[in-house]
This record gives structure tokens, sequence and C-alpha cells, in this order.
């Protein structure tokens, strides 16, 4: 046997590739994962921003991981604690705080009307949410449907018709009532439904902010219900941070036998004819394997470390078109002290802050990004993670970590030039509810998506590595030709966000990703 | 010549050779090939046929599809985008090729043309500046739609070379076949490619289209002796079927236009196995090309010779159980081969060499329709290629 030829290496250590790796290792395969960066986590990682003051650096908060990975990996035994398993929502406003806890409304200025609508809307969208997370193994594993799609005359373009069949089955049993809705909203935005659900304008303003979160959508743009079910799921905040999942799935990986090595950023793959046989380090060397596994964005894994030479034009341009432009920025502050924002008591500063304060607000946010411009008036999710967590930050100080939209990648003036007056308008915001902020600041670190894909390596610095949205959605994510885990060339395969059911570190993509690897190339 | 921008204020344009065409269209027949008017036919298009297969007739080419392709990524762009291998032509030669899409489909043929070291111009039926494009990411390669800035003529037929001789091209007659030769032409450049569709000897002559009159004049000047005619659409048509070249949209529908399942072909369905060389690197629709040869082709293209006079036109094809199992794409009567000959594409395994097929004939005699089943036998190779086609050096005959 040559070198490599049982060897599994999984390139970029983010979680869904340590979630693929600890898979792999558990079934036995000589598995090794090749992180670029001086620790695993890839977006999803705690990392010291300034002296003493460390943050959850992209992804600050963990909404939907599988819970099948937490069980079946034991991320439990192996670190993984939660500082808070759900926070409530604070949405800032001019008046009160608006205080959700899911659906039910703890404080603020809200009809009986408007409190009935939200237990009803609250039951269907995580009924709707949970439809979607059963389709979260859509294309891997062993089924009797599986089966039947491989019946399909050619074996290189597996049939999705049984899954989708499984699918409009799970609809049906939605039963009449529920079914009915969901074909009526599925594809709606929320800027109508909202409006046409609910008076308080705050409530609408906090609801919306779920469905364009990390998208380039505003409350008016098309499926934004459907966006919104990925954010459906509690809140929570992992015990140092996020950093505190990609560390405990490492620990289940190497448990399991795998093999990581950070600081090794890969530059191509290594290719045998058809086939890609390992992959070339930035350093140069080589390293063979009898399949690779990329946890990096799809555009980058096919256009960047492949080449779009080795690659049938049509999909190559399939590849490129990908909606992966990301519009969302990341704002750090370390603080000298817990933050005041106004109506704000301080036992609720460690809940996820949010202002957005009506769908006006939020759409109006949004309209520059159409124009490649940022706003002005910006939208954020905030949390204080060292509320829950002291070790973040030095006694008595504080971090504060949050989402900031809408910046989009490909800032007309660049970022060179945007980056100042946009955390300057950020910070004006944020001042609006907190007015002494700005003197408790000891140093502040704004990501912006163009920081995010140099940093992160993440192609267009989308955080899912491509919109996530119903036409890049099941066998459409990320193309067709690229879904079920595996690249049309062989020895080549998915594992990462771009990949069905997509990210906001839910660790399924790296799942299922290696049960079709495993169901491929049997040891 | 630059078309204006403006082509919503007029689609279609004269060619380069307008006024000389039109001069010289005494039956005032003419249709659209693209961007421009072209003749179907001059004087009579029998005559005109005979002209080509037995002096020499000029053809405007100039509505062609032209693209140059530059670049340090040129040669590797080619050969990502066609079948055959791209390295292998070298400076000064034309290739025929096809294309395909990921599905291992022809999008078109063409011919590329190596004028100088990395320097590639691909000729085409259909236009494919998008395709090109898309074919281009990720290539270090420039595309330039170049159909309006290249005037051409093709100069075809067995007294084509004593002409190009009369008009001062010295040695010409010793360009081989798919050799491309250029020369200096009133101040201006002329390149000559020994290349065509009408299966016989002949030449294509490619020119700055402000200096396509003076060609075109000069031509007819030098070569009335040997017999020289214009040639339109229709005569050209004759002499490509008899040379069993096939025609995008006729013979196959380009795969970039088809919506129906199963209405395209791969290169194999088209007998065109040659030109795919899986030995040379990743070209688009190489995995669905091998796919198919290891599973087996559907169609299969095939060269008739149909029983009687009857033009087997758009004809039914059956075999011995009366089961339909294809249909005729191109057909005539070929006053060259002596037979009534068509291009079609069966179902596999149907059409295999020497065996038989029946077509289903359709005629009108002053208004009365009669039918028949015409017995075919499928043959190899052109209808007809005479040896002058390829001698070289080209005789003056």
């Amino acid at each position: 046997m040559t070198e490599g030829a049982d060897r599994i290496v999984i390139v970029g250590g983010g979680h869904n590739g340590l979630v693929c790796a600890a898979y792999l290792a558990r079934a036995g395969r000589k598995v090794l994962v090749l992180e670029a960066a001086d620790q695993v986590g890839g977006a999803a990682v705690t990392r010291e921003f300034a002296p003493g003051f460390r943050v959850s650096s992209v992804a600050h908060l963990l909404h939907a991981l599988d819970p099948r990975i937490e069980r079946e990996l034991r991320l439990a035994q192996h670190g993984l604690a939660y500082a808070r398993r759900e926070l409530l929502t604070v949405a800032l406003g001019e008046s009160a705080p608006l205080v959700l806890d899911g659906a039910n409304v703890l404080a603020g200025d809200v009809s009986s009307a408007d409190r009935a609508g939200l237990v009803d809307y609250v039951r269907r969208q995580r009924r709707f949410a949970a439809l979607l997370a059963k389709q979260h193994g859509f294309g891997a594993g062993f089924s009797v449907l599986r089966l039947f799609g491989r019946s399909a005359k050619n074996r290189n373009t597996e049939s999705p018709l049984p899954w989708l069949a499984r699918f409009a089955l799970d609809v049906r049993l939605l039963g009449r009532a529920d079914m009915r809705e969901l074909l009526r909203v599925g594809t709606m935005n929320l800027y109508d439904l909202l409006e046409d659900r609910f008076d308080s304008a705050q409530l609408k303003g906090a609801l919306a902010l779920d469905g364009v979160l990390g998208a380039r959508l505003g409350p008016r743009s098309g499926q934004t219900f459907f966006t919104s079910l990925q954010r459906a799921g509690a809140r929570g905040l992992p015990r140092g941070g996020m950093g505190a999942v990609t560390g405990a799935l490492a620990v289940a990986a190497r448990a399991a036998g795998a093999e990581i090595r950070v600081a090794s950023p890969v530059a191509s793959f290594m290719l045998d004819g058809e086939r890609v046989t390992g992959v070339v380090l930035q350093s140069g060397e080589q390293i063979a394997a009898a399949t690779v596994v990329s946890n990096v964005d799809p555009q980058t894994t096919f256009l960047g470390l492949l080449g779009a030479r080795h690659l049938d034009a049509e999909f190559a341009r399939r590849v490129a078109h990908i909606r992966s432009t990301g519009c969302a920025a990341k704002l750090h502050l370390a603080l000298s002290g817990p933050p005041d924002f106004r109506g704000v008591p301080a036992e609720l500063l460690g809940e996820r802050l949010v202002i957005a304060p009506d769908l006006g607000y939020i759409e109006a946010a949004f309209n520059p990004a159409k124009y490649r411009e940022y706003s002005s008036q910006p939208v954020l999710e905030i949390t204080v993670p060292s509320m829950h967590d002291p070790g973040l930050a030095p006694p008595g100080q504080h971090v504060l970590s949050a989402i900031v939209q809408y910046a989009p990648r490909d800032l007309a003036v660049g970022w060179a030039a945007g980056r100042a007056p946009f955390l300057e308008a950020t910070l004006g915001v944020l001042a609006r509810h907190a007015p002494a902020l700005r003197s408790q600041i000891v140093a502040a670190e704004l990501l912006t998506p163009l920081d995010i894909e140099n940093d992160y390596r993440i192609h267009g610095g989308h955080w899912h590595h491509g919109e996530l949205a119903l036409d890049q959605y099941m066998m459409l994510r990320p193309v067709p030709g690229a879904a079920y885990y595996r690249a049309p060339v062989p020895g080549l395969y998915l594992c990462g966000a771009g990949s069905h059911p997509g990210g906001g570190v839910i660790g399924a993509a790296g799942r299922n990703a290696a049960r079709v690897v495993l169901a491929r190339s049997r040891a | 010549m630059t078309i204006p921008r403006e082509h919503y204020r007029q689609a279609v344009f004269p060619t380069p050779f307008h006024t000389r065409t039109a001069a010289a269209n005494t039956l005032n027949v003419w249709h659209r090939w693209r961007d421009y008017t072209v003749a179907d036919a001059y004087f009579d298009v029998s005559l005109e046929y005979t002209a080509l297969r037995n002096a020499c007739t000029v053809f405007d080419l100039s509505p062609m599809t032209k693209h140059l392709i530059t670049g340090p990524d040129a040669l590797a762009f080619m050969n990502r985008l066609v079948t055959r291998d791209v390295a292998k032509l070298k400076p000064g030669r034309v290739g025929y090729t096809v294309w395909c899409d990921d599905a291992g489909q022809v999008v078109d043929d063409g011919t590329i043309f190596h004028l100088r070291d990395g320097v590639y111009r691909l000729c085409s039926q259909e236009r494919q500046l998008d395709w090109l494009h898309a074919s281009a990411l990720g290539f270090d390669a420039a595309i330039q739609e170049e159909t309006h800035d290249v005037a051409a003529l093709a100069l075809q037929g067995p007294t084509s070379c004593a002409v190009l001789k009369r008009l001062g091209l010295a040695g010409i007659e010793t360009l081989t076949p798919f050799g491309i030769r250029s020369f200096a032409f009133e101040g201006g450049e002329l390149t000559v490619s020994r290349t065509g569709f009408t299966g016989d000897l002949g030449y294509e002559l490619w020119i700055d289209p402000e200096l396509g009159i003076a060609l075109w004049d000069r031509l007819f000047d030098v070569g009335a002796p040997v017999g020289i005619k214009p040639m339109g659409t229709h005569a050209l048509e004759m002499s490509r079927i008899e040379a069993g070249f096939i025609q995008a949209g006729v013979d196959f529908l380009p795969a970039d236009r088809a919506v129906r399942a199963g209405r395209t072909r791969s290169p194999f369905e088209l007998d065109l196995a040659w030109l795919v060389d899986f030995g040379k690197p990743h070209f688009t629709g190489r995995r669905a090309l091998l796919a198919e040869q290891a599973r087996g082709s559907r169609h299969r293209l095939v060269r008739l010779d149909v029983e009687g006079n009857k033009p087997a036109k758009d004809a039914y094809l059956y075999d011995r159980r009366r089961r339909n199992v294809g249909v005729v794409t191109s057909a005539m009567w070929s006053p060259a081969a002596k037979a009534n000959i068509a291009l079609a594409s069966v179902e596999m395994p149907h059409g295999a060499p020497g065996g038989e097929l029946w077509a289903e004939i359709y005629y009108q005699k002053e208004l009365k329709w009669s039918r028949f089943m015409a017995r075919c036998t499928v043959v190899e190779g052109p209808f007809y290629s005479p040896a002058r086609r390829r001698a070289t050096p080209a005789a003056d005959f």
C-alpha cells in the first residue's frame, strides 16, 4: 500500500471539519485535519482581541448544534459546558425595552392580542424549524430511500426525488392547518407577514432581525421567513465562548484517533489525472490521501484549491455564481466596566440585546447594501458574554460582542476607507442606547466581511459559506453537481457550511459528509 | 469595419462584399445569416454547384462567428474548451473540433486557427461569446469577438489554386490541407487557409474588411479565364452534404439551445469519436463522455445510400420490423456521387456500417403526394472526396 493510500485529509478545522474528522476516526479511519490558523475552530473560536479580553470571534451564539452530534461525540465529557442554555431577547428602543422569552413577553408595552399572536407565531415557527431540522440528513445516510435514489439511470446524478418525497410527507404530516400555513408563508417576506400579524413595532423589529442576520436580505426581501427558521432554536452561550464548542470537538476527534495539525494552510489539491490524490501545503509539503474532504467554502475549494480548469465550464460558472457576499460585520469592545443600556436592568445585561426598533428601520439599514454602501444606522445583535463568563475579561471588566449590519463585503469605497466611518456609525447607534459606553471602551475591533474573508478564509466573508436561501438549499447546495457532499472530481468531498444544511454551527454537514465518505469508500 | 452598437436601429447588415454580391445576384434572393444578409443563390443553384465541382466558386463567408483568443493561458483555455488536443495543433495549422457542455453534449463545432504561437481564432456556426466567457473562468486568456473585423471568402473548387497563383500568391500550391499562410495584399495582409466546407480543393481567404472589395474584384478579374463564379448558400449546402459534414441546428441541436431531454448529441453520437482525446488535460464534458464510453451511446450518426432518386428529406427511418429507429437530418440527390444520399441520426444499436434501414419518403408530383419505403444502406466515409482535395502540391486543372 502506498503512503497515504488509506488516509483521509480534511482541509480546514472548523466545526464541520472537526465533526467530520471525529465521525471518520470513530469508524476506524486514519484522519488528518489540516487547519490554516494557529488554532482549530474556523469561525467558531474564542480569541484574545485585546490584552486580557477574549471573545467569540465570528459566531457568538450557539443556535442549532445538532443534538445527535453533542450526544454521539460526547461533547459534554470532552469539555463543552454552557454558561447559559437559553438567552432572553431584549429589544432596545426609544421606549422601555421589550423582553422576550421565546413565545412569551416578559416585559414591554405589547397588547394582549400581540402576546397571543406571538405564542401562535413562535409555536408554528418552531414546528417548521423542526421540520427543516428533520431534513438535516438530506442526501446522506443509508435509508431505503437512498437505494431508490441510486436506481436512477445515471449514477453520477443521484436523484433527489426520494428525499423530496420524504420532505413532502413531513410537510403533509404537519396537519392540514399548519401545512397550509407553511405553504402560504414558506417563501414569504417577513415584512408583510409581521405587518399582517402584529401591532407592536418593537416586537416586529425584534422578530424580523432573525430573518436577516447574516444574510444580504432586508425584511422586505423574499424568503426571509424561511431564513428566520434557521434561528428559531434556543440561543446558547458556551462557557469559554464558541471556542469551547470547537475545542470539545477537537478533543473528541483526537480521542477517536484523528490527527490535527494547525498552522498548516493548504495551497492546492494534488491531482492524478481526474482524481484528487492529496494536498499541497503552502510550505510546499505534499500530503497524499485516498480521500480529501474540504471544510473550506465551495468557491475557495473549487476555484481556488482545485482550480476551474479541472472542472467543467458550466459547473465552474455555477460555483462562481453562488451568492456569498457577506453583509454582516462583527464588533468587539473591551469595556472598563459593565455597559449601561438605558432601561436595561443589570440582570438582563447578559441577555441577547437587539437594536432593530422597527421594520422600517431594518429595511432602511438594508437599502444602502444594495448599492454597496454600509448602513449609517446599522442593526445590531449584542451579547455581553462576560456577564456569565467572567473569565473572558479581567476582573470587573467586560467584553461586548455584536453582529452589525449591513456591511457589504464589496463596499464601493473599499473597506480601507469605509472602516472608520462605519465603526463610528455603529458606536453612534450604540451610544444612543448606552450614552456612557464610549468612555468605557478600552479597545475596539471591527471585523468587516473582508476581514472575515481574509482572516477566516471564507470567500465573500459570508459566515454560511453562501446565502442560506431556498435556491441554495438541499440538492441545490452548494450547487447542482456538488450536492450530497461529493465533488464532481473523484476523491474530493465537501463537509462545510456551503453544503446542506448550511452554517450556523449546526455540524450536520460534517456528520453527513462523514457518512457519505464512509458509504463510498469502505475501508 | 465595426458594426455600430445601435443594433436596434439596424439589426442586419450588408457584408463587406455586399456591393459586389448584390450586383452579381441576378435572382435577388437573400437570407439572414446572424448579423448579415447573404445570397441564397446568384444565378442558378445547379450551375453554381457545377461551377464549384468543375471550376471554382466564391462564397461570402464573412458572417461566420469568429473569436480571437490570446493571453498566457490561451492554449490551456482552448484545451479545456474543446475535445481534441490543441497542444498538437502547431502554429500555422487549422483543426476541426467540437466542444461540449458538462453533460458531454455538443455545443457547437468549428475550426481552430492557430494563427501565431499562442494566438487562436475560433470559427463557429453559432454565437459563442457567453460560452467562451464562462469557460474562461480561472484562465488568463483574452477573448475578442472579431466576427465584424474580419472579412472572409471561401474560394473552392478544382481551379481555386490556379486563381490564387494568378493573384500572385507565390508558392500557394505547396500549402497543405489545414495549413495557413499570409501574403501581402494591396498594402494589407491576406491570410489564406486551405480549408472549406465543400469537401473539394479549396481555400478560405481572410482579410481586413476595408480591403474586401479589392480582393473580390481581383479574384474575379484573374479568375475569369478559369471559370470563377459566385456561389450562394444553397449550392454550399449541396456540397457539404456530399462531403458528409454536419451542420449545427440541422444535423445536431446545439446543447445550449436544447430544452427537452434527449434532443442533444455527444461527439460519439455524431461519428466524431476521433475528435475526443481523453489523454489530454481536463476538458468540459470529459467525465460525462468517459461515462458514455463505458455505458454506450444512445444514438449514432450514419451516412446513407438511399434507393431511388427521391431525396429522403426529413424521412423517418425504420428497421426491418417497421419500428421507427431514427430520422434523416440532411438529404439530397448527389450529382457528384451519382447517388441518393442522406445523413441521419438513428438509435443504437441500429445503423451499423453495411447495415440496412428503410426510409419513409413522401414526394409530390403535380400536387399529388406519394409515399414509398426506400431501402438505405449505411456507408462509411464521405459520399464524395476527390483526390485533389488532399493532393499537395495542388494542381491547376
